[in-house]
């Protein structure tokens, strides 16, 4: 996985509610189809025309915000699939980080399996962020420091964001979530054993 | 860490008896008893072939082929396109290669692995079950903890038969009272959504209570759970009772003989103690609910029957209105129009929300001496070998190939398309499945979320109809 630390760039909004993995990328797109060469489809209902060309009422296809790499968004964003190619899509795009209200939960998960940060943040300061940098396109700059759990708004102030330490761990580190569950393989194995000995009909239907 | 003092929810104690290990943070990893695969989980293997590991368990996993396979047939050489055929003969090698039980295209279990799990007994009360899905929350209908999880996270489970996961917070909905005619597990979860959003349960486990619940048959209450998902719920339960047993009484992988009795025993205790606190409270009144439609790209965007497509000018605020023009633009709706003026052009009953036996049978009832409108496309797509062959001896196919329906292979089909299922573009789909977004029945496809039996009422009308004026109780 991608390590993250610190990112400080240009925060494209896109604050609709209830994106969808589906809308992020159709599961058409996904057959077949390599991880790497996701990003050229992100969103394409709404980011391009019927002949093919870029739609200029999507944000995304702003010149200020073509390569921003966070995306601010509505509350549920990813709900539905469980899916991964959502998350390899937007990192595609060149998106690292995305701030929003809420998440689905599945999408939530999997966007810390690949290294994209999901960071909630209120609704409202999410809309005053996007008020800034709307305000100064292509020069309002957002920084997401996963160190210190903190966003800095264009306007410099520093807002705290949750993450649990194991996550935060991980992608700080670029870690390998099998292996070191593997370490805990006595665990798990007693675990079995306790388990085994109170529920035998869970460990003898099955085989 | 020290167990609650207290009374306890079920998903709690569901969750603390599969608790391998906990952190400080709040991680906890978590022992699961049951693994079910589909044909989209390749890239799982590929992540354990790279590291040269194996699955730890492989005699608790499962597989069945259901997102690629052809609903036209049953032979593997016949999936028309190579990428879809890829998909499902790579499932076959990678279950062959670990010694894992796949139920392939030619099993007589093969089916959608929501419809599988339950059918064959692999999903049992209390246990923590999950499946690189998205609808896994189906399960729950039986008393287990079941979700969804993604490819790296199949990967994980695959190669250390545990998860890492957060304790998320607890929902119930209770919806009390007594459903009128026609009123299925279908109208209750797009009620359940329309009220509660599709975000009301994000990061929650829902469990559905109350006395309209447990009037729901098995079937009834796996479309409910089925849909959880759909409400933002990271999961949907329902307490095990004797509905429960009953149906999996004599299952393949149900236990048997006394450790069916012990099995029951335990399974009596699982339901949440009285007193016991939840996060969230929701109720609803069951009497007043309706049969439901959806007219937007969210499962949210639901309204009774004799409703009408909303009026973006009345909605809370602007981004809200903006959303609302947005989707009735794509869907090619008006405001004001009536829900029963809506023509349609394609019909979809199937998928693991909507394909079991009793969906069936509700939709030969509507289907039986009537026929398809003209310019309409009706399709059966029974969720399992099992289900066709029941439908098949109660005679249902041949209802519904009467009526002017095709009766299909089992698959996932229509409900996302992967196979190749798709309606054109402006074609609008009556569909028993999960989910209206945008295109996921194909580009420019519009989808209506309803039941079976509102699905034939549709296919038979051409148009939406409430079912109650065909069927009556």
């Amino acid at each position: 996985m991608q390590p993250f630390r610190t990112v400080t760039g240009i925060a494209a909004p896109l604050l609709r509610a209830n994106i969808d993995t589906d809308m992020i990328i159709p599961v058409q797109r996904l057959v077949g189809a390599s991880r790497d060469g996701l990003g050229p489809y992100g969103f394409e209902r709404f980011r391009y025309l019927a002949d093919g060309s870029d739609n200029p009422e999507f944000p995304l296809n702003r010149k200020a915000f073509r390569t921003a790499p966070i995306l601010l968004a509505g509350e549920n964003f990813g709900c539905g699939s469980s899916r991964e190619g959502a998350v390899w899509t937007l990192m595609g795009m060149g998106l690292r980080c995305v701030i929003a209200p809420s998440f689905g939960d599945i999408f939530h998960n999997n966007c810390f399996q690949n290294g994209l940060l999901p960071v909630r943040l209120p609704e409202a300061l999410i809309r005053r962020i996007a008020e800034a940098v709307e305000a100064s396109p292509g020069n309002a700059r957002v920084t997401v420091d996963l160190e210190r759990q903190e966003v800095i708004t264009p306007w410099g102030e520093a807002v705290p964001f949750a993450v649990d330490a194991r996550k935060k761990q991980a992608m700080l580190e670029g870690l390998d979530e099998i292996a070191l569950t593997k370490q805990r393989a006595e665990e798990i194995a007693a675990w079995q054993a306790r388990d085994r000995a109170a529920r035998p009909w869970a460990w003898d239907s099955v085989s | 860490m020290s167990e609650p003092i207290g009374p306890r929810t079920m998903f709690e104690k569901i969750w603390s008896r599969h608790r391998v290990t906990e952190r400080e943070d709040g991680q906890t990893l978590l022992y699961v008893g049951r693994h079910l695969l589909h044909d989209g989980g390749a890239t799982a293997f590929d992540v354990l072939r790279r590291r040269g590991l194996k699955p730890r368990a492989p005699d608790r996993i499962f597989a069945t082929p259901d997102h690629y396979v052809s609903t036209a047939s049953r032979k593997v050489e016949e999936i028309e396109d190579p990428r879809h055929r890829e998909m499902v003969e790579k499932l076959a090698r990678n279950t062959a290669e670990h010694g894992i039980r796949q139920f392939g295209l030619g099993d007589p279990n093969q089916g959608i692995v929501h419809v599988v799990g339950p059918e064959t007994g692999l999903s049992q009360p209390g246990i923590l079950l999950v499946c690189g899905d998205s609808h896994t929350s189906t399960h729950g209908a039986l008393g287990a903890l079941a979700f969804g999880i993604g490819s790296t996270e199949v990967a994980h489970v695959l190669a250390t038969q545990t998860l890492w996961q957060r304790q998320p917070k607890t929902m119930r909905i209770t919806v009390d009272g007594t459903l009128g005619p026609q009123v299925t597990g279908k109208d209750v979860i797009l009620a359940i959504i329309a009220r509660i959003s599709a975000a009301g349960a994000t990061e929650h486990v829902i469990e559905f209570a109350g006395s309209a619940i447990r009037g729901l048959s098995m079937e009834g209450r796996l479309t409910l759970c089925n849909m959880s998902i759909e409400a933002g719920g990271r999961a949907g339960m329902v307490a095990p009772d004797e509905t429960t047993y009953a149906y999996l009484a004599g299952r393949a992988y149900a236990p048997k003989g006394a450790e069916w009795d012990q099995a029951v025993a335990r399974w009596r205790q699982l339901p949440s103690d009285e007193g016991a606190v939840f996060d969230t409270e929701v109720t609803l009144d069951g009497n007043a609910i309706q049969p439901m439609v959806t007219w937007g790209n969210s499962p949210e965007d639901a309204l009774p029957i004799d409703g009408v497509v909303p009026d973006p000018a009345a909605a809370p605020d602007a981004e809200r209105r903006e959303q609302m023009e947005r989707m009735q633009a794509y869907m090619g709706l008006t405001p004001g129009m009536p829900l029963t003026d809506i023509g349609i052009d394609r019909v979809f009953i199937g998928s693991c929300t909507n394909s079991r036996i009793e969906d069936l049978r509700a939709a030969a009832a509507v289907a039986r001496g009537r026929k398809v409108a003209e310019g309409v496309l009706a399709w059966v797509v029974p969720g399992s070998e099992p289900v066709k062959r029941q439908a098949e001896a109660e005679g249902l196919h041949e209802v519904f190939r009467t009526a002017g329906f095709d009766w299909r292979e089992p698959g996932c089909s229509m409900c996302l398309g992967t196979n190749g299922d798709i309606a054109r573009p402006g074609q609008r789909v009556a569909s028993t499945s999960n989910r209206n977004f945008m295109g996921r029945q194909g580009p420019g496809a519009r989808t209506h979320l309803l039941s079976p039996a509102m699905a034939a009422a549709a296919a038979v009308t051409g148009r939406f109809t409430d079912v109650r004026r065909l069927v009556g109780g």
